[in-house]
């Protein structure tokens, strides 16, 4: 395995005395997509969210592109611009258009000028399909295209890892589609994907791995054909029948 | 004489009102003067206490909210009265003027901070991840991205309080300010008429309507734009 973009060692995490992680390690290489499944509460969205410190885990390491993230005076602003994250609820700033979403970190974070963070933020939102959105409010679109200006938003800053927490589970069944299709799209420009979603069928089709999680462990990982015919432990098999029925 | 030009001559007494129009005018316009210090002065300071208090630095917090409860919960009257009276006993002395702005600049700022308060703390929590996420400071997420959502809710409460403390104005009256209403209680005084008063309170009219009728359309704007 080449260097991994993103490693993850004996992390663990507790709200009060709640366990939520207890000693995750996880190493994902670049350009692969990692899915990241298992039942509400065990675990997955509060691992994401250490994996650029909008958790602070209370022990173990996080390393992303060999740079550590947890070590004591780790630059997070500069750490957070190389790691994309979206949101299940999409958290799209109201208060400022699709394209003043994404300028927004490309001008008070990187600096560009006004100009050149407008050219990016078009290129951004034209990956996603969005182009001649980029002047409307986000309460003037659709769930699905607020989702994908929220991708566009993350992907101007140009990440070495995106995280997605549960990208299309705010969306109604038709909108989406059109959100996986650009994840599909980001896949196949390389893009490094740490995603947690319910999502199986797009597990099945696109993602080179897939991690189950219960309890605040790592149950069991592997390739998403295999892990689905033939999954290894019962929670596991339990979990499967579950969300494939 | 007829009772009802008892009535004109008591609360509308042409001679009365033209003698003592300039006073009348000239109690406006400081008491337009003052108001207007008082509620740029008194949003702007509270809404550096807001801010101020979302770092969350323990002993500052104790104090802003210290301060703040303090403002709101003594009567204006009387904190203009311990500073006109007390103060230069030991050894601060300052004009009625200074005094009526210091006063109602702090209890403005203190109502206000609690309604910015409220109103950066109304904002989700996700707005503040999704900016941390992509690099932003907290300082350049609670400038960039909260405060802006914050302060469109606030604004209707804000209009509200501001008018409401503005009209305090009128307390500089016991400290001998030259607005309005110490301009009309001293004219009705001389004249031993009440056209004074009357005139006082047209002007307060002409001061606040406007400012009510304000608030109103700002209020409507933005609870239509939020829908």
């Amino acid at each position: 395995m080449t260097q991994p973009i993103l490693s993850v060692r004996n992390l663990h995490m507790s709200y009060g005395k709640l366990e939520v992680l207890r000693g995750i390690d996880i190493d994902v290489a670049p350009s692969e997509l990692v899915f990241v499944i298992g039942p509400s509460g065990s675990g997955k969205s509060t691992l994401l969210r250490c994996c650029n410190r909008l958790e602070e885990p209370d022990s173990g390491e996080i390393i992303v592109d060999g740079t550590s993230i947890t070590a004591r005076g780790a630059d997070l602003n500069t750490i957070r611009r190389g790691i994309g994250m979206v949101f299940q609820s999409f958290n799209l700033y109201p208060h400022l258009t699709a394209g003043g979403n994404v300028m927004l970190a490309l001008r008070k974070v990187l600096r560009k000028p006004k100009a050149e963070a407008r050219l990016i933020a078009e290129a951004a939102l034209e990956r996603v399909g969005l182009a001649d959105k980029i002047d409307n409010y986000p309460n003037q679109l659709s769930g699905g295209q607020q989702q994908r200006a929220a991708i566009a938003r993350a992907l101007a800053l140009e990440p070495k890892i995106m995280l997605f927490d549960e990208p299309t589970s705010a969306l109604d069944p038709e909108l989406v589609g059109d959100v996986l299709n650009v994840m599909a799209e980001l896949k196949e420009a390389g893009m490094t994907m740490v995603v947690v979603s319910h999502e199986m069928r797009f597990a099945k089709a696109a993602a080179d791995r897939v991690i189950f999680m219960d309890g605040g462990v790592i149950v069991e990982q592997g390739a998403p054909a295999g892990l689905f015919a033939n999954p290894q432990h019962q929670r596991t098999r339990d979990f499967v029948r579950q969300v494939e029925h | 004489m007829t009772q009802y030009e008892r009535f004109l001559d008591t609360f509308f007494n042409p001679a009365v009102m033209a003698k003592y129009l300039p006073n009348i005018v000239e109690g406006l316009l400081v008491t337009c003067q003052i108001a207007i210090l008082v509620v740029v002065s008194g949003i702007l300071f509270g809404l550096a206490l807001a801010l101020l208090r979302s770092y969350r630095w323990t002993p500052v917090n104790l104090f802003i909210i210290f301060f703040v409860d303090m403002c709101r919960a003594l009567p204006p009257l009387v904190l203009i009265l311990i500073l006109y009276f007390g103060l230069p006993n030991v050894g601060l002395t300052m004009s009625g003027y200074v005094v009526l702005w210091l006063v109602l600049t702090c209890v403005l700022a203190a109502f206000s901070e609690e309604i910015f308060w409220a109103g950066i703390l109304s904002v989700d929590k996700g707005q503040w991840m999704a900016s941390r996420s992509t690099g932003m400071s907290y300082t350049q997420t609670l400038l960039n991205v909260v405060l802006p959502q914050a302060i469109r809710m606030t604004i209707p409460p804000l209009t509200n309080r501001t008018i409401a403390i503005t009209k305090n104005t009128a307390l500089g009256m016991v400290i001998g300010v030259d607005e309005l209403l110490n301009e009309a209680t001293t004219a009705q005084a001389f004249s031993g008429n009440a056209t004074p008063l009357m005139m006082g309170a047209i002007a307060y009219l002409m001061l606040f309507v406007p400012v009510v009728y304000l608030g109103r359309y700002i209020e409507h704007r933005f609870a239509w734009r939020k829908a």
